[in-house]
């Protein structure tokens, strides 16, 4: 198949930035979107153009390095499936593509569609563990888990960290991204004995990073590749509450 | 005489590592404070490290490639995390943990080693649980179980498909806790382009290249622990991430450190098949597929062509016309033998003229039977994440029609050298997780990788680093203005502009693919003495050709991708001719080695356990000298060394 390409480019931090139009040729179907991208930058190069840069590692979808805003949509238009596991048989012959950069204030960019997500980073390490060392903790047997619950926590621990949440929202909110982390500790026994202190302070990092406020428009939840339920949300406000409320 | 001391502790083997813990020197805790060590890699060795080596006091700098901890490799790790907690109650223990990993490894392993791996095991899951792991759980709240490849008892725990992910989180949170504290320091986005050893000999630092700015850092440290992975992608298509590298690695071989078994390479046989030129890396297939999946290929040659030809579909094989080769062959292990065994037997029927998918490099692994048992909620419900990432790769619908498989490069067994404290032939340099070689012989069991990066990462380097770091606490600060720094940083810079210079035709990717097309050709799943002498002359051809030909654009400055790669395929353009070289040498099968002048009638492996019951710990010469071969001899004191046997109980 044939698509026409709408990249951004953008050289450095400060650069102001704009589209490029591109073509390629002859994708098959079977490739995958970054395996298209692959083939441009390969292009570019024989060319002697300067490839475009893009972050992406594991390709399996489990690393939550890819990101990329692909015709509005974060990881483009296929529901529950990252970019670097969309397929361009989900692409019409001669289409246009559009492929931005996640676009938030917390994140910004830094090459081409590469950005700073360190800031996810740092809002976990104001909090989002549990606060055991090595060595000295229980037999793993002897704190049952409901199994309800267990499930629960883990599929809000199946969140990959890739930030689709932020870029969804019209307020770069980061509210799925901590209630994640916040709910899978929430929901276990070993996550209640710092559930206060967690969830005041994961909040507290996020405004102080810029991330904006949740006004429930659950388009985080729509574009999460990892289908993560804004119920999420929900039980991290009733966490904050109870933890204001001492 | 042997170079090689392995410093495995005095005494039986079940106290060996109680009695080195109860040996071991310690440093009090303000000492701790003025002692720097520098961990490479944030994966579950890597992190574990750091995070365990901060909550004890030492000052830690740890290093990324991506642009957070939490992007390792290990998050990809599917199935499980084995340990011989015996929950089930099907009669699992240490020794039996133990001696599955010996046996896995086919006898290639270092027996004190696996087995404080197999003693540590159940502090993990003990240590993961407290962090808040999501494992699965049994509806009275208890710790579920699974089976893998080459156990008959349930021992693996899981996380639904992504145990590797949780663990990682797992690492990835103590790691975070530490970087608060302010006891590990982070620093992401760089690479390790250098070890940097002191004329002492002592490992005290290293240079990294910062991926966006490309600076060229020095950073020093007492100690350096280097988690940096495996080399898989030294084969251009793997199922490893696409930064994986052997670069630090290899950087460390080139400065001293011996190179251990580089040829035992574990081809999964689970992947999806290749499907194009354009593919840039294999999917892996979890292995706990093979709890519920029955692999086949069709028995008549006629029925293989005709589904390759997609004149039939495979529903339209009647069950008498299927061959399910594992459990012809295997009868008492089936489906689940270890994962080189069942890698080679896909290789030998599709060979031989059976194997189905458009390429005919297919078998299919089938879930009709267990859907019939079990239903499909049960199977969605085990499998579910796994069938719908087949289903957006390949378009096809696996509880309808058999999955399709074939093998690929998953893990690397070999890797540097360390003894028994993990610690490498150059003093203060320790490796760990999959950079290592030393727990899984020639052949890795499923759910056992997860096992050994956190073992080193959280029970064994924290204790082992501090026994060497006692040692170092009259020494101040390391400066990182000294002669070595400064060789080694300009070392890199030369290299970086040579790169740059060159400005020939090829691009690094089109050269790192003919690199991945000889090693799987001539050094891959089978191997013979002819073509490993031809792979390795290619290798060094191609390795010339990228030096006057390759293309690699823009500066050294900011982010610049294909330089990124051309540094690591440069290093894999070496560590490809040492791994050939080995595989020449290894005159025997052993677990991921197999050597076709070496098996039996029957084609399978057969070691020769009178001369190659061996480590080949390499030391590096020079480049225009052949590597010295050093031995270090595998003793057997607690196994009766046998032939593995998956045929029969």
């Amino acid at each position: 198949m044939d698509l026409k390409l709408k990249i951004w480019r953008q050289a450095s931090p400060t650069d102001k930035g704009q589209f490029v139009d591109y073509d390629v040729h002859n994708i098959s179907t079977d490739a995958s979107f970054l395996e298209m991208i692959d083939i441009l930058n390969d292009e570019l190069i024989e060319k002697g153009e300067r490839p475009v840069a893009f972050d992406h590692d594991c390709r399996e979808g489990i690393c939550g390095m890819c990101s990329l805003y692909i015709n509005g949509h974060p990881h483009g238009p296929e529901a529950a499936t990252t970019t670097c596991q969309l397929h361009m048989r989900k692409f019409k012959d001669g289409e246009t593509v559009v492929i931005e950069p996640w676009r938030a204030k917390p994140f910004p960019v830094i090459k081409d569609l590469i950005v700073d997500r360190s800031a996810f980073d740092e809002i976990i390490q104001s909090g989002g563990y549990i606060s055991v060392t090595t060595g000295g903790v229980p037999d793993g047997n002897s704190i049952p888990i409901n199994r309800e619950h267990a499930e629960l926590a883990m599929d809000a621990a199946a969140c990959i960290g890739c930030g689709a949440c932020v870029a969804a929202c019209k307020n770069a909110s980061a509210m799925l991204f901590v209630s994640a982390k916040v709910s899978q500790f929430a929901l276990l026994p070993q996550g209640k004995i710092e559930a206060h202190d967690r969830v005041k302070a994961m909040v507290a990092k996020m405004d102080e990073l810029g991330f904006g406020n949740c006004t429930n428009t659950y388009a985080c939840e729509a574009e999460c590749p990892k289908e993560i339920s804004v119920a999420n949300i929900a039980r991290m406000n009733r966490e904050f509450i109870k933890a204001k409320l001492g | 005489m042997t170079k090689i001391d392995s410093k495995i502790p005095e005494g039986p083997l079940a106290e060996k590592w109680t009695h080195y813990k109860e040996h071991q020197k310690l440093v009090n805790p303000s000492n701790k404070r003025k002692l720097d060590i520098i961990v490479v890699g944030t994966g579950l060795a890597g992190g574990a490290a750091a995070a365990s080596l901060g909550e004890m006091g030492f000052n830690v700098k740890v290093f990324c490639i991506q642009d957070s901890p939490r992007r390792a490799h290990s998050i990809a790790a599917q199935g499980g995390i084995n340990a011989a907690k015996n929950y089930p109650n099907d009669g699992d223990t240490i020794y039996r943990l133990f001696y599955d990993t010996v046996k896995g490894g086919d006898y290639r392993g270092r027996e004190a080693n696996t087995y404080r791996l197999a003693e540590v095991s159940n502090n993990i899951i003990d240590q993961c649980v407290a962090q808040g792991v999501p494992f699965a759980r049994e509806y009275g709240g208890t710790l579920a179980n699974r089976s893998f490849g080459g156990a008959q008892v349930s021992r693996t725990f899981y996380a639904r498909g992504q145990t590797g992910q949780q663990l990682l989180l797992g690492a990835y949170g103590a790691l975070s806790k530490e970087i608060k504290k302010g006891s590990v320091k982070l620093f992401t986005r760089r690479e390790m382009v250098d070890l940097v050893v002191m004329k002492d000999g002592r490992a005290r630092g290293i240079i990294v290249r910062n991926l966006f700015t490309g600076e060229i850092e020095r950073h020093s440290a007492h100690a350096v622990l280097i988690a940096s992975g495996g080399y898989g992608n030294l084969f251009f298509l793997s199922t490893n991430a696409m930064t994986s590298n052997g670069s630090a690695a290899w950087r460390a071989y080139k400065r001293g450190a011996y190179f251990a078994n580089p040829c035992y390479v574990q081809i999964h046989p689970t992947c999806i098949p290749m499907h194009g030129d354009y593919q840039s890396k294999l999917t892996l297939m979890s292995e706990s597929l093979r709890n519920d999946g029955r692999i086949w290929v069709p028995k008549k040659k006629e029925d293989a062509e005709r589904i390759r030809k997609k004149e039939i579909r495979p529903r339209d094989i009647p069950e008498e016309d299927r061959d399910y080769y594992l459990e012809r062959r295997y009868p008492a292990f089936g489906n689940l033998v270890p994962r080189d065994v069942a890698s080679r037997a896909a290789k030998e029927r599709c060979d031989a003229g059976y194997g189905v998918g458009t390429t005919g490099l297919a078998v299919f692994l089938d879930f009709k039977d267990a859907i019939k048992r079990l239903g499909k909620d049960v199977i969605k419900a085990r499998y579910g994440n796994l069938f719908d990432m087949y289903e957006r790769i390949v378009d096809d619908n696996p509880y309808e029609t058999p999955m399709m498989i074939y093998p690929a490069i998953h893990y690397t067994m070999g890797g540097l050298w360390v003894d028994y404290e993990l610690q490498s032939s150059i003093p203060g340099l320790f490796v760990g997780g999959e950079a290592n070689f030393s727990d899984h012989g020639a052949n890795r069991l499923g759910a056992s990788a997860l096992m050994q990066g956190l073992s080193d990462g959280y029970f064994v380097l924290p204790y082992t680093m501090q026994n060497y770091l006692a040692d170092q606490i009259t020494v101040d600060r390391i400066t990182t203005d000294t002669e070595e720094f400064d060789e080694a940083e300009k070392a890199v810079q030369e290299r970086i502009d040579k790169l740059l210079s060159i400005n020939g035709t090829e691009t690094v990717d089109s050269i790192h693919k003919r690199l991945g097309r000889i090693m799987w050709d001539h050094a891959g799943m089978a191997r013979n003495k002819k073509g490993l002498e031809e792979g390795i002359k290619m290798i060094q051809e191609l390795r010339k050709e990228f030096w006057s030909n390759v293309r690699v654009p823009g500066t050294k400055d900011g982010i610049n991708i294909e330089l990124e790669k051309a540094l690591r395929l440069a290093d894999f353009l070496e560590l490809g001719e040492l791994l050939a070289r080995d595989a020449l040498h290894r005159e025997e099968s052993a677990g991921g080695h197999f050597r076709e002048e070496h098996q039996t009638p029957e084609g399978e492996a057969k070691r020769n356990d009178k001369d190659f019951m061996y480590v080949a710990a390499w030391e590096y010469a020079g480049d225009d000298k052949e590597p010295v071969l050093n031995k270090e001899p595998l003793v057997y004191e607690n196994i009766e060394v046998k032939t593995r046997n998956y045929k029969t109980a």
